[in-house]
């Protein structure tokens, strides 16, 4: 079953043209990764499979689980199970994490008792190796940019989405962090959970083991390949590509 | 009502806009004259130095001009409100004694439920006199004194008349003179030296009738090295006509001594909240006004510290939210006048649907105050492009060695917090609200927990209206 289906979709913003035609279909239990060089689209594709109020589709058509979410505001389609982990998360000074959980917590399982969400949110900082003072903090404000990211991958695991869109999630994590986040995706691999990666880098794919690696240039998928890919690209360079187009 | 007034806060009218039949054992005719302070202070049975005092700060405000700075202050007509309603005979100090219907009303604000569970002593004033009022028995033993303004007049004549006025200037301004001159209710406090009053004292405010005047008066004298928490809360019903609420609130708090004043203001937006609060800090003492405006048509109040005595402190923390056709017009002012004194004001302000706020503050140093620190900081978070928020802060120093520092900023709410806040499965009216409580949580994480669950609460019902 196809849980998220991109057709021809053509993005602007600010009046410039972004994404151009890109076509991707991903089924149920499937993790792509999605490579390209700076500016070639990728973040705007996330967002806009998010539903960011920021960019015109201008052709085309992004469908979940074989409906149009084009005209959902962002919360219907969280609703529907699609998680987007930011690149850069924004700072949300004074709202304290535990209590933003919470409330996540409480929108996907109404009736969850809070001791289940106390049990449930210590097993999960314990498995991205944080601290229990970490949810005192203020949502993303005053983070390092790792924090932020496990804060991130933190959401993604307590509510447990049909798909998720990792927007460079590794950038700016040492290594031990990425270990940490790697293994806490590949926790929620099942037949039931689809992903999109976008990364720059092959290390976080090593451990993800994508089924696909799609390549984005100038707002199209210009190859798709298997998980060894990434390694061509890193010895060859997005020239190659650009050349052999 | 017009369509735009059912427009402003429909959780308001829901929750406090209601109304009760209006009944009373005495009341004024409309308008104002001096026969009509003359009638207050007869059925009031004063002795002649308070009636003189009233007679003064009548004719103060008769010659004051209304103030042509603030908000628009035009469309009162003084003519058209009833200054002086006694709801009942007298203050009674069981809720059973309250008549049926005021008691309801007081239920509904939840006001007895608090004492049960949190409160010492609690006074409720209903138009213009109190009908409740009871303190902790343990307090009382203590000698912690807590009682309506008038009764104390009559009890304790000696501090009365030793510190009324001594703060506030019956001739101060326009509106207090006027709260001066038709006084009535308000909380009276001492506590004695070295007492620690560890549970908060309350008093809540209602104003019932249409095109009603309310003007209590509250007197709290902390002695040496005393303490104590004291919150007010304010509500009326939604009417399309306007009241008039002008309070003066005078504050002594002796060496050594701490003192915070709460105050969650949420009168309805037809309400003109003109307040004069004022405090004098000896030395060593501390002084604390923590002051909420949600509701009103027009608020300007600037609770102030005067630090008479050396290492004094002013802590003044506020926030202020405006809606459509609302004006706060809020802020603080501390003078220095002794060493080593230290002043704190933190002012954060919301507006949404067209609504305006101002931050007026003033810092003033006297010539040979040294080691002054104080620091100022204003926030303004608008909500869309129709609202509105101002600056206006004052230094004036004789004195050249003090360490004063003032930062403001204004800020939109976000396109990207909100998408980040809806993309997690939020609606636009929830994530504003987590945006706002956030933004506003230095202050309500200094509220007593069972008042910030309720602003948090009011604040989520204002987003749910502005949101369509």
């Amino acid at each position: 079953m196809n849980v998220l289906e991109i057709r021809d979709l053509h993005v602007s913003a600010g009046g410039k043209q972004i994404l151009k035609g890109l076509t991707l279909t991903i089924k149920q239990g499937e993790v792509h990764a999605l490579m390209g060089p700076n500016g070639s689209g990728k973040s705007t594709l996330s967002y806009v499979i998010a539903g960011h109020p920021g960019y015109e589709v201008t052709k085309g058509d992004v469908l979940f689980d074989g409906k149009s979410i084009l005209a959902m505001p962002p919360d219907e389609r969280a609703k529907l199970g699609l998680f987007l982990a930011f690149q850069n998360p924004v700072e949300i000074p004074g709202v304290n994490l535990g209590t933003f959980l919470f409330t996540l917590f409480k929108n996907k399982y109404p009736k969850g008792s809070a001791a289940t969400y106390q049990k449930e949110l210590h097993a999960l900082l314990k498995q991205l190796n944080l601290g229990s003072a970490f949810i005192e903090r203020p949502l993303n404000a005053g983070l390092s940019g790792g924090e932020k990211k496990r804060a991130e991958v933190l959401q993604l695991l307590l509510t447990r989405p049909a798909l998720a869109v990792l927007d460079e999630t590794d950038s700016g994590l040492d290594i031990d962090s990425l270990k940490i986040v790697s293994d806490a995706v590949n926790s929620m691999r099942s037949p039931l959970f689809s992903a999109l990666i976008i990364t720059h880098y092959n290390r976080i794919l090593e451990f993800l083991k994508p089924d696909f690696v799609h390549v984005l240039l100038d707002g199209k998928i210009a190859m798709t390949g298997n998980a060894n890919l990434p390694q061509e690209l890193e010895k060859k360079g997005y020239r190659w590509l650009k050349e052999a187009a | 009502m017009t369509p735009t007034q059912v427009a402003i806060n429909d959780g308001y009218a829901e929750k406090y806009g209601f109304h009760d039949a209006e009944t009373s054992v005495f009341k004024t005719p409309k308008g104002l004259s001096e026969d009509i302070v003359r009638q207050i202070s007869a059925e009031k049975n004063e002795p002649r130095w308070m009636l003189d005092i009233r007679l003064q700060a009548f004719r103060a405000f008769l010659e004051k001009p209304l103030p042509g700075w603030g908000g628009d202050l035009s469309g009162i007509d003084f003519e058209n409100i009833t200054y002086y309603i006694k709801p009942t005979g007298k203050t009674e100090h069981s809720w059973d004694d309250v008549p049926e219907q005021i008691k309801q009303t007081f239920e509904k604000l939840g006001v007895p439920e608090a004492e049960r569970k949190f409160l010492g002593g609690v006074g409720a004033q209903y138009e213009s006199e109190t009908v409740y009022h009871k303190l902790r028995e343990d307090l009382a033993k203590q000698g912690v004194v807590f009682l309506d303004t008038d009764t104390a007049l009559k009890e304790r004549a000696d501090l009365v008349k030793k510190y009324f006025a001594s703060v506030v200037p019956l001739n101060d301004n326009k509106f207090a003179a006027l709260n001066t001159a038709l006084w009535s209710g308000g909380s009276f406090i001492y506590i004695p030296p070295g007492v620690k009053v560890d549970v908060p004292l309350q008093a809540y405010f209602r104003i019932n009738a249409k095109n009603v005047g309310q003007f209590e008066r509250t007197l709290i004298i902390v002695d040496k090295d005393a303490s104590v928490t004291y919150i007010e809360g304010c509500t009326a019903p939604v009417y399309s006509t306007d009241s008039l609420h002008a309070a003066v609130v005078e504050l002594i708090a002796l060496p050594g001594s701490k003192v915070r004043y709460v105050t969650i203001q949420n009168w309805s937006s037809n309400v003109y909240n003109l307040v004069t609060k004022r405090a004098v800090a000896y030395e060593n003492a501390v002084v604390e006004w923590i002051d909420g405006n949600m509701g009103s048509k027009l608020t300007m109040k600037y609770p102030a510290v005067i630090l008479k005595g050396e290492n004094a402190r002013a802590d003044i923390l506020s926030i202020a939210y405006a809606g459509k056709g609302q004006h706060q017009d809020a802020g603080g002012k501390v003078t220095h006048l002794a060493k080593n004194t230290q002043s704190r004001i933190i002012s954060k302000s919301v507006s949404k649907n067209g609504g305006r706020t101002s931050y007026r503050g003033l810092i003033k140093v006297a010539k040979g105050c040294t080691g002054i620190r104080s620091t100022v900081r204003c926030d303004a978070l608008l909500l869309d492009e129709h609202s509105r928020s101002d600056t206006y802060p004052t230094i004036e120093s004789d004195e050249k060695l003090v360490n004063i520092g003032h930062e403001a900023t204004v800020g939109k709410i976000g396109d990207d917090q909100l998408f980040y806040l809806m993309s997690r499965g939020m609606k636009e009216s929830e994530a504003m609200a987590m945006i706002v409580l956030g933004f506003i949580s230095e202050f309500t994480k200094e509220l007593p927990m069972e008042y910030a669950v309720e602003l948090n609460k009011l604040i989520q019902l204002e987003m749910e209206g502005s949101v369509g």
